[in-house]
């Protein structure tokens, strides 16, 4: 997809004047994370500088480890009951505010969701230690809700004030032998982004929940999708997909999702990745240690949502699966192709810019090319250069102190279970053929020579950008958006959505098609000008 | 059942807090700070906690919330965020050119135990404050009190920072209002002036979070009180803390400070509390109650008096924060409903919440305070003794939906209306707006639910 747009101011000349109005130390860097993308003839792309810390007193989009591993990865489960050891606020704010949608089986199948649970640290506890409240806390959360499985989760002050909430959860486990119990230290200052925080999570997740139960789903082709939240309902459209398609979805990881699924994905025979930032971790090691392939998917886009399972469909190899899959592909695109025509011509040639995430920043850009508007800059939030430039840059990546404390489990193939569900040599027939196994060709491959990547963009970026190139719709977070709406440009908050959903998978699409017509083309906007704004003083003076 | 979970009768709890009714010191200081005309709110800690705060806020407001953070990582947890903070100091005044910079501590830099009196001093002594720009700060550690506790922490180092007192009264009244919405502080000056007395309000954060759209983003909008009127509290005759929980520390700051002789009265919601509120300054000023306001009692009473027969008897229960719960409960007993439940997860402190509320209501209501009273024992209560009504923030919406009793949505926070934006609850104007949304539910609910023959047309 190699093709030029061209910016009515160039990428470097913003670039320049934007890192000029810097210190010169903080100018330079981020010189290395604002980059003009352009492709090689080899498909190569510039190297960008990412997942390197904020520089304080920058209004950053950013947040925290904890809001990686609690918030983003472990929130969307229901029946692990998780609690946030912590002063309160941590578990206030991460309490429902996803928007990740979970549909119980039955009335009365757990669901600890609405749920918030902490230990609500005090200062006494802060000065003496928090380990004994923590043990009381899931004493009394085992009496109320008995669960099967408890996460617990450690907020800034745990670490520094030594409590091993490790420790504990031994402790609890052995008082509790029913329960799975697990504590994840992903305390907020840990690496420079939410990013630590989904490794953690992964780590945990891997090493004590994945392989606890051994499970099967009925199905003959199984497998697990990762990365997928369920924000606004994209993981019931998935679902809805995949079962019209005959996949078996053992487990998603982790929207709409039971701790079950989880403790026995190990079972399943593929694993598909959604968000590669937050997941890619887990699913190498179900691959070193079970033997389970995985391929990047990107269910975001109607024709993406094809192709991803199409791919799907070929790995299994099954014709029966693969003629399914092109009927509903086929009564799907249907609907999908008549709500595109009729909005495609209200939407085309429009600007957008997207700053989210370490995955969505792409795959919007293929929801929003589908109703022909270009994104001109876009950059994400947390990512690491592999989400950029490709996976095929990792053995370059650089290991700075922050990353370096994040764990790297060292993982080896199970004696057991260990099953390679394709062989080495079938696998490297498929790569042959085109079929790209472990694969993430990043980001900057699929965005036009010519337009702005911006790794960690901040507000006063942000601004710039508004003011150099004006763009018709900027996507990216909440603490964007009325900056962004105050200047009369709509804003679509692709965390959480805000409202509505699903945006994934085929209805997703004509939702997002539908919601970015109405911001694109909506009267209200227009308004933020008043008639008088142009000419404020009358000439004469009328009395009556 | 979204609450599927919550088993009937009261459990016994002492160290697990379940669906909070409160939340932490930091949120509440950045929301003071903003009442600051050009400040710029700065978190002294890891980025996750401004980035939570802001969300929040920026949520409930649906305005932007501007606030930096010192991005700690975990080199400076180990170390003291003093590099972190000068670094931040110069490219918040490079960048976004405040004249002030108010920062809140955090768990984390409480716990590290940064002394931000010492690096302040440090950041004027390197010259990393540039001239004519200020910084003040707040010690708001996270795991005492709650947010509260912070937005009173942040408006007593405001005091601390700059009230200075020349020796020379200016004639005016300082009025600090507790955690409560713009609009409800548009709505205090409203009758400060309708009184015709000279006021200096702080913080202020109307006009500042409800800002109209104009095609512009103004990163330090038109509203909020300046450096220079915070400092000329110190001269002001009277300080009237609105609120004792949020607003008292400020006000006796100004006290011990300047000399000020400072009053406390309760958040001027419904007819009592707003009577007290006009009455006080009414003395304090020595100024006559002037017509527009005896207009607005008196629609206010006008409205009550017609409408009570759908009030009267009515059982309430309430959540939030003490000061915001105080005036609430008062305005129950003026509308002749009868209070069943009133919790907060905030530590009460000097506010006698309990006592005040019995002495309304006798010995049958059911008060709870302070540690593990949050949502879960709400909603064991609320189980136990079902309510006609119950009014509480956004969280509360799951246990009313599964049990069917509406929700007036009041404090903190509101994620899933708008309003408290623009529509005030103080003052007999605020009253008003309340009188209405609460008979509106109730006759909205009989509307639904009486039998075709007793639909009435006219009610």
């Amino acid at each position: 997809m190699t093709n030029k747009y061209e910016l009515p101011i160039a990428g470097e000349q913003f670039r320049d004047e934007v890192a000029d109005a810097y210190s010169p130390k903080l100018g330079k860097k981020r010189k290395r994370q604002i980059l003009v993308n352009q492709i090689g003839g080899d498909g190569t792309v510039p190297e960008i500088l990412a997942n390197t810390r904020t520089a304080p007193g920058i209004l950053t989009m950013r947040g925290c480890a904890y809001a990686g591993c609690k918030g983003v990865v472990l929130g969307p489960t229901r029946d692990i009951l998780q609690i946030v050891h912590g002063p309160i606020g941590c578990c206030f704010y991460a309490w429902l505010t996803r928007r990740n949608k979970t549909r119980p089986k039955t009335p009365d199948d757990p669901n600890y969701m609405p749920y918030a649970l902490s230990t609500d640290l005090q200062e006494d506890e802060v000065v003496f230690g928090g380990e004994k409240k923590l043990m009381a806390a899931i004493d009394e959360a085992v009496a109320l809700f008995h669960p099967k499985a408890i996460g617990i989760f450690s907020t800034c002050p745990v670490g520094l004030i030594g409590d091993d909430v490790h420790a504990v959860a031994r402790a609890a486990e052995e008082k509790y032998p029913g329960i799975n119990i697990f504590g994840f230290s992903c305390e907020g200052y840990k690496g420079v982004s939410q990013s630590a925080g989904h490794h953690i999570a992964n780590n945990k997740v891997f090493t004590d929940v994945v392989g606890q139960l051994e499970m099967k789903k009925e199905g003959k082709f199984r497998l697990n999708m990762l990365g997928e939240y369920n924000i606004g309902g994209d993981a019931f459209e998935l679902e809805r997909i995949a079962e019209a398609c005959g996949l078996t979805l053992h487990s998603t990881f982790s929207g709409n999702s039971v701790y079950d699924e989880f403790a026995s994905a190990h079972t399943a025979d593929l694993n598909v990745v959604m968000c590669h930032r937050s997941i890619n971790y887990l699913a190498e090691m179900m691959e070193t240690k079970y033997g389970i392939p995985w391929f990047k998917v990107n269910l975001v886009g109607a024709d993406a949502t094809a192709k991803s399972f199409r791919k799907m469909a070929k790995f299994f190899g099954d014709d029966e699966l693969m003629k399914r899959t092109e009927a509903v592909i086929e009564a799907e695109m249907v609907e999908v192709e008549k709500v595109r025509n009729e909005i495609r011509p209200r939407c085309e040639g429009k600007t957008a810019m997207i700053f989210v995430g370490g995955s969505r920043a792409h795959h919007y850009q293929d929801l929003l090319r589908e109703i022909g508007v270009v994104t001109i800059s876009a950059g994400y939030e947390f990512a690491h250069r592999d989400d950029y430039e490709g996976r095929k840059v990792l053995p370059t990546i650089t290991v700075d102190a922050d990353s370096r404390n994040i764990e790297e489990l060292t993982v080896t193939p199970d004696a057991e279970r260990y099953n390679p569900r394709i062989s080495e040599a079938e696998k490297a027939k498929r790569e042959a053929e085109g079929f790209a196994f472990n694969d993430y060709s990043g980001m900057m491959p699929d965005m036009p020579d010519g337009t702005l990547v911006i790794d960690d963009c901040n507000h006063f970026e942000l601004e710039k950008l508004i003011e150099y190139y004006h763009p018709d719709l900027i996507c990216a977070g909440i603490k964007e958006k009325y900056v962004v709406q105050k200047q009369g440009i709509p804003m679509k908050q692709l965390h959480s959505y805000d409202y509505m959903g699903p945006f994934a998978g085929f209805k997703g699409a004509i939702n997002f098609y539908r919601e970015i017509d109405r911001l694109l083309n909506c009267n209200v906007f227009k308004f933020t000008k008043a008639p008088w704004d142009d000419s404020p003083e009358l000439s004469a003076t009328y009395n009556n | 059942m979204l609450l599927r979970h919550t088993p009937p009768g009261l459990s016994e709890r002492k160290a697990l807090t379940v669906n909070p009714a409160k939340t932490c010191q930091p949120i509440g200081a950045m929301y003071a700070a903003l009442g600051i005309h050009s400040c710029m709110p700065h978190s002294h800690g890891s980025q996750g906690c401004c980035a939570y705060h802001r969300s929040s806020l920026t949520r409930h407001y649906n305005d932007p919330i501007m606030s930096t953070t010192s991005s700690f990582s975990e080199g400076s947890s180990v170390f003291g965020g003093q590099a972190n903070i000068l670094e931040a100091f110069t490219n918040i005044f490079t960048l976004y050119n405040p004249d002030i910079i108010a920062v809140n501590t955090t768990c984390l830099s409480e716990v590290i135990g940064d002394d931000l009196v010492q690096i302040i001093k440090k950041a004027y002594e390197d010259k990393k404050i540039p001239e004519g720009k200020f910084v003040i700060h707040a010690n708001t550690p996270s795991f005492t009190g709650s947010h509260i506790t912070g937005y009173a922490n942040m408006a007593a180092a405001m005091v601390k920072y700059f009230a200075k007192s020349t020796g020379k009264k200016n004639g005016k009244i300082t009025l600090i209002p507790t955690f409560i919405e713009p609009s409800d502080m548009t709505e205090i000056k409203h009758i400060a002036t309708e009184l015709g007395i000279k006021y200096i309000m702080y913080p202020d954060t109307s006009d500042v979070v409800n800002s109209p759209m104009d095609g512009h983003f103004r990163m330090y909008p038109k509203g909020g009180c300046t450096k220079e009127q915070i400092a000329a509290s110190g001269d002001s005759d009277a300080a009237v803390a609105i609120g004792r929980l949020g607003a008292f520390p400020a006000a006796r700051q100004l006290d011990t400070q300047c000399k000020v002789p400072m009053h406390i009265v309760d958040v001027p919601i419904g007819i009592t509390a707003t009577d007290n509120f006009v009455e006080m300054l009414r003395k304090i000023a020595g100024v006559a109650v002037p017509e527009s306001l005896r207009k607005e009692r008196g629609q206010l009473v006008d409205v009550l008096c017609d409408m009570c027969q759908y009030t009267y008897g009515k059982k309430v229960s309430l959540l939030g924060d003490p000061d915001i719960l105080l005036s609430m409960v008062q305005f129950c007993k003026d509308a002749g409903m009868e209070v069943l439940h009133v919790l907060t997860g905030t530590p009460t402190g000097k506010v006698k919440l309990e006592e005040r509320v019995r002495e309304l209501y006798g010995d049958k209501v059911i008060v709870k305070s302070g540690l593990q009273c949050d949502m879960f024992m709400f909603q064991q209560l609320v189980q136990e003794n079902k309510p006609d009504l119950i009014m509480g923030n956004t969280y509360c919406k799951y246990m009313c939906r599964d049990m069917d009793i509406p929700l007036l949505r009041i404090g903190y926070p509101i994620y899933d209306r708008i309003g408290q934006s623009y529509i005030p609850l103080t003052g007999y104007r605020g009253g008003m707006h309340l009188l209405l949304k609460i008979l509106s539910i109730f006759m909205d609910r009989q509307d639904r639910d009486a039998e075709e023959e007793n639909v009435e047309l006219i009610m």
